[in-house]
């Protein structure tokens, strides 16, 4: 088993690091202008009107879709295949990675999705809707459309990708999943290189707003900028965002030989399950992930520089990570805690992937982007750390522990190292 | 619809289709794939687009007929004559 050995001590062919970025987000098409955005409290929610549903607030990104694909390509593919064909090309061209002589077999990519198919599947019954429900006018694209390795396989068709591809479905934990699963196969070397990341196209099927709406949990608020706000006691939902951010990741080794810049390294990660609710959290499952990531990277809490939460602006959520982080973090003087939803939404299967990238730049600028929207913090969210409206300069940091959590009591948390 | 219209009609569904092709230079009678990047999946977007903007149904045994411009043209005269452009 490999996991639990230190990374430190491992050898550099089983350590695992980041050695480009890309995304988009609601509010950047770039690691840097993102980085700014989230140091200049920019927002990325606006009014948002969709159809059946109508009017609600959603995080919406304006990437260039002609950047990396062609107009039949967009038409053919899906929302998730633009997002992730973008952010994939975008990691690649950061890595600085010579990707006319990458062998294209040793490539794997793996994307994580809260969901794929539910847009696809809206537009055509939509569509035959107009001709009462004929059937025969349902299109033939609605297959590859839907098949839940879609935003992966589109990828893998821009980019010549000939190693694996597929997505992997985690609800809101699969941004970190998509992360974990690529550093396992660059550790089973099952390939050279892992595209590894989550996407989410979310914001375009009317269902996931209806479906929060019915649970109380989407969240309203008259200016768009303020709808996000966790740990705040007016807090009222999530806001549904759509994004995607993929990381090069690569084995340290074959990263140390070719020069690569690094940007972080994997050095612990652990992923479980509640088996408690469908819906609802269970904190004490979620300290269990936390401290799991914690034993596999040999770090003890106090040593963590910047927690990322996972909150998403619901009552009952937030309180329950914080009682979580409480846990394993109250007595820990040195951590900073920060959410980054409350800039661009819940960015579903890109969130965990999007909030970390969000913070890794820390390791440089030493800088600890705040929680914006907090005007009151409610009580049942308290903790030492929390880095509140105003960023905090002049932090060394060391460790970013990235919190990711879903439906179905599902549970991601990855702790990159400054390398 | 004449068969003017309905070449018109059928440039107009291949700019859905292939949005990135200059169709200006289309030969009529030159085979489509000879001159546009389209696949086995667009030519069914041809026959799902005929089919629910006219209501013309094209069985899999006629697809031959749409080779070309003037092949489908000709195969959809007598199926599209009585309907009148909008």
């Amino acid at each position: 088993m490999i996991a639990p050995n230190l990374a430190s001590q491992l050898p550099d062919d089983q350590r695992i690091v980041i050695t480009g970025v890309g995304l988009t987000s609601p509010n950047g098409n770039d690691w840097q202008s993102y980085r700014e955005a989230l140091l200049e409290k920019r927002s990325g929610v606006q009014p948002y009107e969709i159809r059946y549903f109508g009017k609600t607030l959603a995080g919406i990104c304006d990437f260039d879709t002609r950047r990396y694909q062609t107009k039949k390509d967009v038409r053919r593919g899906t929302r998730a295949g633009s997002v992730g064909v973008y952010a994939a090309n975008e990691a690649l061209q950061h890595s600085g990675l010579d990707w006319e002589n990458v062998d294209k077999s040793r490539v794997g990519i793996y994307v994580g999705v809260t969901e794929h198919g539910n847009v696809e599947t809206e537009n055509e019954i939509y569509v035959i809707k107009g001709f009462d429900y004929d059937t025969s006018c349902w299109s033939h694209h609605h297959n590859p459309r839907t098949v839940a390795n879609n935003p992966a396989g589109e990828i893998a068709l821009n980019l010549g990708v000939t190693g694996p591809h597929y997505t992997i479905g985690a609800a809101c934990a699969a941004g970190n999943a998509g992360l974990i699963q690529g550093a396992q196969m660059l550790r089973l070397n099952e390939c050279d290189v892992a595209i590894a990341g989550g996407t989410s196209e979310s914001i375009h099927t009317f269902g996931i707003f209806a479906s929060f709406n019915s649970q109380n949990a989407l969240a309203r608020h008259e200016d768009p900028t303020k709808a996000s706000r966790p740990f705040d006691v007016a807090r009222s939902g999530i806001v549904v965002a759509e994004g995607g951010c993929l990381y090069t990741l690569e084995r340290l080794s074959d990263a140390k030989k070719r020069g690569a810049e690094i940007y972080g390294e994997l050095v612990g990660y652990a992923m479980n399950t509640d088996a408690t609710d469908f819906v609802l959290p269970n904190p004490e499952r979620q300290a269990q992930c936390v401290e799991l990531a914690l034993k596999r990277a040999g770090l003890e809490p106090d040593q963590i520089d910047i927690v990322s939460t996972h909150a998403t602006g619901t009552s009952s959520g937030d309180a329950q990570e914080c009682a979580a982080l409480r846990s394993v973090f109250g007595d820990c003087e040195n951590v900073r805690i920060n959410n980054t939803k409350s800039y661009i939404g819940h960015a579903m299967g890109a969130a965990g992937a999007l909030e970390l990238a969000g913070n890794l730049p820390a390791f440089r600028d030493g800088i600890v982007h705040p929680t914006i929207n907090v005007d009151e913090l409610d009580e049942s969210c308290k903790l030492p750390g929390l880095v509140l409206n105003d960023a905090q300069e002049g932090r060394k940091v060391d460790y970013i522990l990235n919190n990711s959590f879903g439906m179905l009591g599902i549970n991601s948390v990855v702790i990159i190292g400054r390398v | 619809m004449t068969p003017a219209e309905i070449r018109e009609e059928i440039i107009d569904i291949l700019e859905d289709i292939s949005p990135d092709e200059d169709l200006d230079d289309l030969k009529d009678d030159v085979a489509f794939r000879e001159q546009l990047e389209l696949d086995s999946m667009d030519f069914l977007d041809i026959v799902m687009e005929l089919r629910k903007r006219h209501r013309v149904q094209i069985p899999e045994e006629d697809y031959g007929a749409l080779a070309s411009m003037s092949s489908t043209v000709e195969y959809l005269e007598p199926k599209m004559r009585d309907i009148v452009k909008s």
